[in-house]
């Protein structure tokens, strides 16, 4: 009995192919949340960074909140949210973005800050606005970087949103947490490559995002 | 003759072609000085229309600036920058010279004074506005790397409301204008090398057609030959566009090359000279512009003296296929005669005794070092040629490259001092305007 059994085993089995516990089904209901809680906080870090990193100024501050985030464990924060707000998306959806959001906080912050500064100022002497000069001069400069943290954020959402089952929900979390209750071990093993591979697709699409962005001219020259 | 500017500019204004620097001394006596530049309207040309000529187009009025740890980095500074010529801010670092560049686009406020543009406060419209009416050029081009060579140049236009057919077929006009292939419009900047980057920025200041140019050391993080090619280039174009440029740089030659007044700044942000640069290198201020001048501004002065005055003798120069007679003619009161091939260019020196009539040995010839070009070069490079050459007698050969006579360095040193008799320096009382350096 090995690893590689249990994933063929898992795999080949019918039943896991099909109803509300199927494959199909967990993959759509780990993407949602995984989607969900990437924009969310995205939708807080970028801005915040962007904003900030144009400005130059709050970088301290910011990588102190950052750095107490990174320090609040996951696990803990969906136990305690679920004592005070009880059960549903919130206690899933909180730990999920308050993993995210520092990692695309800080590198969006640090992305823009490492644009050369030349352009900045060739952009500003010729007439643009503050908010073009962001939109039009920095931040296709700094994209790949912004990429590269919005990468690490969602694939730390995809590994740990799995914690959606502990409080009920689904997602691929639920083959591990019913495996393990069951000792199932194909169960969980099944489970855990599933992540895996989601985690390894959503590299590959960053990739592809960062061909498709980013103009080949900061592409080639970094 | 006349060039068509972009926008017809360069008509209204009655800018005369200045691509030889005959034309170009004959061009400069129009020039702006001091004196003139309050009067703002002159008679030009022969054909008796009355036209603006020449003014000032941006005031500095007694302008400071002032950081809040109490930094001074311009200090009461008053200017009058002239229209349609390049006026360079040059002097040491810390001088405030870039501090004054900023604050005529409003890139740094000033703390106190007024900079008037076109009789308009600067301060009176959007601050986009303003700076979109002036093209800004800085060191090392910052060219957006994320756009192509193309879109780099359309930007402004674009920023004015263009559309992007309108403003790309701008931007292509302009790389042809600032000597850029076409070929390299769907490039990115990293595939162009320093000195094509630079041309990028030009061209995209300019694409606007903006009546004001900031040039901030555009030229100093490139080779010395590509700076020199730059210069040259940034010449001609003021020649067909003059345009009202504000040059900053810290290289003295630079600025005497390119400025028609030169502004020299000490450290703390003060004026030490203003003035063309043929009279401060004639008549320095003070010490310090003196000092910062270098040491060889005598020799450097005669850059804008013409050669065309000097008595160039033709008896000294004889065919390679001269007879006895032609030889022992040239011979009379000349220690060496200049041998020329039978198409007149020269092939060198030699002491008459040495020839042999008929056909001359020209391997035995002393080599006559570079000649100068009779009526388009300066002094300067009449008495270089001198200096140079082993015979102590400069050559001067005509544009196809014939030698059209020779002079010692006795005669042009008595050139020179009639040409500093005749022009004094400071205080404009030749009235001969500011002459631009020649070669």
């Amino acid at each position: 009995m090995n690893v590689l059994h249990f994933i063929t085993s898992f795999f080949t089995d019918g039943a896991h192919w099909s109803g509300y516990d199927g494959i199909p089904t967990r993959l759509l209901e780990h993407l949602q949340y995984s989607l969900e809680a990437l924009g969310l906080a995205a939708l807080i870090g970028l801005p915040v960074g962007l904003v900030t990193g144009h400005y130059g100024k709050g970088g301290n501050t910011l990588t102190l909140i950052a750095t107490a985030a990174r320090a609040l464990p996951t696990f803990g924060l969906l136990v305690l949210i679920v004592i005070i707000a009880g059960f549903g998306m919130l206690p899933v959806m909180i730990p999920l973005v308050v993993l995210a959001v520092p990692p695309i906080l800080v590198t969006t912050y640090e992305a823009v800050r490492s644009v050369d500064r030349s352009p900045v100022d060739a952009a500003r002497g010729i007439g643009m606005s503050e908010t073009r000069i962001l939109l039009q001069a920095e931040l296709p400069v700094a994209l790949p970087l912004i990429l590269g943290g919005l990468r690490s954020a969602a694939i730390q959402i995809v590994s740990t949103a799995t914690i959606a089952a502990y409080v009920g929900l689904g997602g691929l979390g639920r083959y591990i947490v019913d495996g393990l209750y069951q000792h199932d071990y194909e169960k969980v093993v099944g489970g855990a490559t599933l992540v895996a591979a989601m985690a390894l697709t959503t590299l590959g699409i960053f990739w592809a995002l960062g061909r498709v962005a980013v103009s080949p001219g900061v592409r080639r020259a970094g | 003759m006349r060039i068509s500017g972009l926008t017809g500019q360069a008509q209204r204004a009655g800018i005369e072609a200045r691509h030889t620097p005959a034309a170009r001394l004959k061009h400069n006596r129009s020039r702006l000085s001091p004196q003139q530049s309050e009067l703002g309207w002159s008679r030009a040309g022969g054909n008796g229309q009355t036209r603006r000529v020449f003014g000032v187009l941006i005031r500095i009025d007694s302008v400071t600036k002032r950081y809040p740890d109490g930094t001074v980095a311009v200090d009461r500074l008053s200017l009058e920058i002239p229209d349609r010529a390049i006026t360079v801010l040059v002097g040491p670092s810390g001088c405030g010279k870039t501090t004054t560049l900023r604050m005529i686009n409003r890139m740094v406020e000033p703390s106190e004074g007024t900079i008037w543009i076109d009789g308009q406060d600067s301060r009176r419209q959007p601050v986009n506005t303003l700076r979109r009416s002036m093209g800004y050029v800085i060191q090392n081009a910052g060219l957006f790397q994320h756009r192509t060579i193309v879109d780099n140049i359309a930007t402004v236009p674009r920023l004015l409301g263009w559309s992007k057919d309108r403003a790309r077929s701008r931007a292509r006009e302009l790389m042809e204008r600032v000597g850029l292939d076409a070929s390299l419009a769907r490039r990115y900047p990293y595939q162009l090398s320093g000195g094509q980057q630079q041309r990028v920025g030009v061209a995209r200041a300019l694409a606007a057609d903006p009546p004001v140019l900031l040039m901030d050391e555009p030229f100093s993080a490139v080779d010395p030959v590509v700076r020199k090619g730059l210069q040259d280039e940034l010449l001609r174009i003021q020649d067909e566009l003059g345009k009202t440029i504000v040059f900053v740089t810290h290289d003295i030659d630079e600025a005497v090359k390119l400025g028609t007044m030169v502004a020299v700044l000490r450290t703390g942000g003060r004026l030490a000279q203003y003035a063309p640069p043929a009279d401060l290198l004639s008549n320095p201020a003070d010490a310090f512009v003196e000092d910062f001048l270098g040491a060889d501004r005598g020799i450097r002065r005669l850059s804008f003296f013409s050669a065309a005055g000097l008595d160039l003798l033709t008896a000294p120069i004889v065919a390679v296929d001269a007879t006895a007679e032609q030889i022992a003619r040239a011979a009379q009161g000349a220690p060496y005669l200049l041998v020329t091939g039978i198409d007149g260019k020269p092939l060198g020196w030699s002491e008459p005794g040495a020839l042999t009539a008929g056909s001359v040995d020209t391997g035995r010839l002393l080599s006559y070092g570079r000649p100068f070009v009779a009526g388009e070069d300066s002094l300067r490079s009449a008495l270089d040629c001198a200096v140079l050459s082993p015979a102590g007698w400069a050559v001067a050969v005509d544009g196809e490259g014939r030698a059209t006579g020779v002079i010692s360095q006795t005669a042009i040193a008595e050139a020179i001092r009639g040409a500093h008799e005749a022009a004094p320096g400071v205080g404009g009382t030749t009235g001969a305007g500011e002459p631009k350096a020649l070669r």
